[in-house]
């Protein structure tokens, strides 16, 4: 074994908290800033993953695509497909308390799912969509892995450095006051459900680069790939362990949550074949658990954005403290 | 013959999964209306109690219906636990976290059902339930059992929430949690009491989904969206909403086989719930919280 191919394992989980990372920035702009709960991200990301797999591979006889278009038009394109089919989501339940939101988002989800389960013209039904190009895949495996590692970590770090100038902008900051007082916003002069669609949007833009980027590095996509809860639950997890919104918490929680959700998929593998189904489950059960532990015990997450004290850890319907005082 | 076929086939398999969805659609909007919150293990909590109902049942053996009595008392109690653990120390915080907490509720409970029973289809009782020939409509006892008990459940719901004093305080606490608490109403002991209903209510729709249909693990997470789509359908807080709410439900469910493909059966209620909200996310009866 030679020193680079040592590097294989971590450069590979890497990649994976790059990709997670994109979505997490993405539900952090939702729900970070926004106060929007979003409980669908697996079908934002099948939508990227499944967009940017039909427009870039090559023709197949009994489907829909195979545009063989360059990567990025196929990565640009999920994006821009991600936000298209968030806006009517965002239009009609953007008006009510954010319980509709969460509800209508899990439908979508599912909606997604059972598309992509039975449209064979389009989606490949259970066999998926294979032959999608990879960056620099002509490259032998580890460099190839490097290489890519080196893409979605760019990719990353500009998506980062924009939504972080976005958030401090004037825009970010009628973010957070939507979210901390919606009435005083409203007092002020700010339109509520446009704000909020824009926000949603531009997180669900986010989640479909997040699939694009999977579907590359994969070369393809199936049903499989996208189990709606886990995968939206395992961001959420990262999202608020690391700390809404504040980006560079949420790149933490994606490292923390990545690696250890990692390693313990190590362990159960060591595990006799006997108790493997049993030990799969248990570690979703500790990822739920692990939320209710993060929820009561530090519910403003690990590295808290700046002056959350106020949203989290009071009552929204009573007076802010700093007024009563 | 026609109007035999459509009953057969459509009717009948409607209103009893309508039913089902009744029953889970009261508790969603009990939480919602005292709670003020969704509940999105509502779905898990039934498919936790269709499934402690079967280990009773096949510990105890006779019939499942004896074991479903202790299964809901299980289930109810379990419901206060879960809230005392999870729910309880966000109760001042915005409504959005409980919301949350419950997604993650929902998972664990899912997951647990997947360690102890595993995620094979399974079934209270097999063989072939012969249907019974009533002026040519065919119904299966388990649909008239299902039918009786859901409407009995319903009419002792309202009559407690009408006459019985804890009832009463219940629709206090839905009114107006400040002005319950000056009357004094202990807020805490409702709370209680609404968990157990609702965990009675989930225990029942899932043992009945699992006795007209299958057992697996997935059941209830699949049940989630119609029973949500009923509440709101009905409209959210109103119990008689519910109920009528999950009854279309059922029987647009059934219904929509008969233009769409039978995959896509799952997505009719999502439409049916994205319609209301578009056009009158009131409801049927008028819902005071949105």
């Amino acid at each position: 074994m030679d020193i680079i191919s040592a590097f294989n394992y971590p450069v590979y989980l890497a990649i994976f908290i790059c990709i997670y990372g994109c979505l997490a920035i993405g539900l952090n702009v939702q729900w970070g800033f926004a106060g929007l709960f979003n409980a669908g991200i697996a079908g934002f990301f099948a939508v990227g993953a499944y967009t940017t797999s039909i427009l870039t591979s090559s023709d197949l006889p009994d489907r829909l695509g195979g545009f063989d278009l360059p990567v990025p038009v196929g990565i640009l394109g999920a994006m821009i497909l991600s936000g298209i089919v968030a806006w009517p989501v965002g239009k009609i339940c953007l008006r009510f308390r954010g319980d509709y939101l969460a509800i209508v988002t899990i439908g979508f989800a599912e909606v997604v799912r059972l598309v992509v389960r039975s449209e064979h013209w389009l989606t490949g039904s259970t066999s998926g969509i294979s032959n999608v190009p990879r960056p620099f895949g002509n490259l032998p495996y580890t460099q190839a892995q490097i290489a890519y590692l080196a893409l979605t970590g760019g990719i990353l770090f500009v998506a980062y450095l924009l939504i972080e100038c976005q958030s401090v902008s004037p825009w970010g900051r009628i973010m957070r006051a939507i979210r901390d007082n919606e009435g005083a916003a409203a007092a002020m002069g700010k339109n509520i459900p446009f704000r909020r669609l824009q926000a949603f949007i531009l997180g669900a833009t986010l989640m479909g680069l997040g699939g694009a980027l999977y579907a590359h590095l994969n070369r393809g996509v199936t049903p499989d790939a996208i189990d709606p809860m886990i995968a939206s639950f395992l961001i959420w997890i990262m999202v608020i362990l690391g700390g809404s919104g504040n980006n560079r918490g949420v790149l933490l929680g994606v490292m923390i949550v990545w690696i250890i959700w990692s390693a313990s998929e190590l362990m159960t593998d060591q595990l006799p074949t006997e108790i493997a189904l049993q030990a799969k489950y248990g570690r979703i059960f500790l990822i739920g658990l692990m939320l209710q532990i993060v929820l009561r015990f530090r519910p403003e997450g690990l590295l808290p954005e700046p002056l959350s004290e106020l949203r989290i850890r009071e009552n929204k319907d009573s007076p802010p403290r700093d007024t009563v005082s | 013959m026609m109007f035999l076929d459509l009953a057969n086939f459509y009717l009948i398999p409607g209103i009893v999964m309508g039913s089902i969805y009744a029953i889970g659609a009261i508790g969603i909007t009990l939480v919602f209306s005292i709670m003020r919150h969704t509940n999105l293990a509502h779905g898990d909590m039934a498919t936790f109690g269709a499934f402690s109902a079967l280990a009773l049942f096949s510990a105890i053996g006779i019939s499942p219906y004896l074991v479903l009595p202790l299964a809901t008392v299980i289930v109810g109690f379990l419901s206060i636990v879960i809230d005392w653990i999870f729910y309880e120390h966000l109760r001042n915080k915005p409504k959005i976290l409980t919301t949350i907490s419950s997604l993650g509720v929902g998972l664990m409970l899912r997951s647990v059902v997947q360690i102890i029973w595993g995620v094979n289809t399974t079934a209270y009782v097999t063989g072939i339930n012969k249907p019974y020939k009533i002026l040519g409509l065919k119904v299966k006892s388990t649909e008239i059992i299902t039918l009786g008990v859901s409407a009995a459940l319903v009419i002792i719901l309202i009559l407690f929430l009408n006459r019985n004093r804890w009832g009463k305080a219940m629709r206090a606490m839905s009114n107006s949690p400040d002005l319950a608490l000056i009357s004094g109403i202990d807020n805490r002991k409702v709370v209680a009491l609404t968990w157990f209903v609702v965990g009675v209510l989930c225990c029942c729709a899932g043992f009945f989904l699992g006795i007209n249909t299958e057992l697996k693990s997935m059941m209830g997470w699949n049940i989630l969206l119609p029973t949500i789509a009923a509440a709101i359908l009905g409209g959210i807080g109103r119990i008689e909403g519910a109920l009528v709410g999950g009854l279309i439900i059922g029987l647009i469910e059934e219904m929509s086989l008969m233009v769409i493909p039978a995959e896509y059966k799952a997505a009719s209620s999502f439409v049916v719930l994205l319609l209301v909200l578009l056009l009158r996310p009131t409801g049927f009866f008028r819902s005071k919280i949105i």
